[in-house]
């Protein structure tokens, strides 16, 4: 593995093989000594041009771990901030040595436009509308853990699914890992041309959760929203948000999960995301195993 | 002129086994505190073994656990990059314990270098001893066995291949040479 771009690169075979390494690195951060000496020499610079808390922190996390060495740069009160281009900006970690660089941008496609200008290995950690294949694979090793398999479950991916690159990556990922995904919101939301192979898109919440083992719910993401997609918060909430009723209503052994951050009362209810069937902590727990497992396949062999 | 030699038999290979378990029984005297720690991939059906001679010797049950040095060699660099295998620590853990790791061969001696390495993150055992089925030479760094199944003189340019029924459906150790 040289990138990682997209959760489409991955087959089952590379997919599965992260996340059973992943297994082993979340025993690594069970111990007294949460550290391994495999990425000693190495460095990663997390370049990040969008404001993030869990991610940066959990690839910063990650990397420091496997002992690689982390330069942290966001685009705010650096050069970028002075009109530096991206590719500038590549010559320079490639000057820097960078032998990862993991990328937050909000144009999508800047991780394929990176990977063409420096040598190193490029992460894509969210890119835009387009994707973000390590929530993807932290979800899936979510999934794992709490169900046991992934083939043949029904995960429904319920909320602002248009905007979301976490959507796109997991439906990509889920489907080849065997899952069938509905794709669940309101008609304005639900991009017809994002569904899984043999997955459905559904504009009835009620409709689908007596049948889902898995709800996975996006964040509305109001930042990204310029026209009028829904009339009001209220109305939203009360088609698409999941609250205590709702829970009681999904199978005994469906979990909920969130990509995080919440809008706590727009898409999902504290009581929901409190709940222990909720994995929204779990997640974020997975991803500093997850994305060690992916630094250690693109850094951890022959460059 | 490539050959292959059988160097141990499936019968020398169970009583090398036997031989090595009432060893470790007399130098641990009757293998207090003592744990042992599979190194991957056939040192691990080598410790079981060992745990269940020791157990039918002297009715001892000792902790077993494995170990997968992948993360801790030195020369990741070198090669594609290699495939994780799992590590379980024993029941109870190692802090205290003596701790034997286990290996099929003995060659230059960085695998043990990183098992020592590994450990020293898992805990902090009382000792460290090492128990091998063969050990072939070749040393690259000051690291010996306590426990030797064969002292088995090769060229560099041979192969020494280990088999083990839970592994291979055989029990066997091979010399070959390629040319």
């Amino acid at each position: 593995m040289k990138h990682l771009l997209s959760a489409a690169d991955l087959d089952a075979d590379t997919a599965t093989e992260i996340l059973d390494i992943a297994g082993e690195m979340a025993a690594v951060s069970g111990r007294e000594i949460k550290k391994l000496p495999t990425l000693r020499g190495r460095t990663v610079v997390n370049l990040f041009y969008e404001d993030s808390t869990r991610t940066r922190i959990s690839f910063e996390a990650a990397a420091k771990r496997l002992s690689a060495d982390v330069i942290n740069f966001s685009a705010k009160g650096s050069s970028v901030a002075k009109g530096e281009s991206l590719k500038d900006t590549a010559w320079t970690l490639q000057a820097m040595g960078a032998d990862a660089v993991v990328i937050r941008h909000p144009a999508s496609g800047a991780p394929h436009r990176l990977a063409h200008w420096v040598e190193g290995s490029v992460v894509n950690a969210g890119d835009g509308t387009h994707e973000h294949p390590t929530q993807a694979l932290l979800d899936a090793y979510t999934i794992r853990s709490r169900m046991g398999v992934i083939k043949d479950l029904h995960v429904a991916i319920v909320g602002d699914v248009l905007h979301s690159r976490v959507a796109r990556s997991n439906v990509l990922l889920l489907d080849t890992l065997g899952a069938r995904v509905t794709l669940v919101g309101p008609p304005t939301l639900v991009p017809s041309e994002l569904r899984s192979a043999d997955g459905g898109v559904s504009y009835d919440l009620d409709a689908v959760l007596p049948d889902a083992d898995v709800v996975m719910m996006l964040r509305v993401q109001r930042e990204r929203m310029t026209d009028s997609y829904f009339p009001s918060a209220r109305e939203y909430s009360r088609r698409y948000g999941l609250d205590g009723a709702r829970l009681r209503r999904m199978p005994e052994h469906a979990i909920v999960m969130h990509p995080g951050p919440m809008n706590r009362g727009m898409e999902i209810t504290p009581e929901v995301a409190d709940s222990p069937r909720s994995t929204i902590v779990e997640q974020v727990t997975n991803g500093v195993s997850v994305r060690m497992a992916c630094l250690y396949l693109l850094l951890g062999g022959k460059a | 002129m490539p050959y292959a030699k059988t160097v141990l038999s499936g019968g020398d290979v169970h009583r090398v086994v036997d031989r090595i378990a009432h060893q470790i029984l007399e130098k641990t005297q009757g293998a207090q505190d003592v744990v042992l720690l599979g190194i991957a991939t056939r040192g691990v059906p080598l410790a079981r073994r060992l745990a269940d001679r020791i157990q039918a010797f002297e009715n001892i049950s000792l902790p077993v656990g494995t170990l997968d040095i992948t993360l801790y060699r030195d020369d990741l660099r070198r090669h594609a990059v290699r495939a994780v295998g799992q590590t379980r620590e024993p029941v109870g853990g190692i802090d205290g314990r003596r701790v034997v790791l286990v290996d099929d061969v003995l060659f230059s001696g960085r695998t043990i270098r990183a098992a020592l390495d590994a450990l020293s993150d898992l805990g902090r055992p009382a000792a460290v001893q090492l128990a091998v089925l063969v050990d072939r030479g070749h040393r690259q760094l000051p690291i010996r066995a306590d426990y030797v199944g064969k002292n088995l003189p090769t060229a560099l340019t041979e192969t020494v291949r280990v088999k083990l029924a839970e592994i291979d459906g055989i029990d066997e150790v091979q010399l070959e040479a390629a040319s």
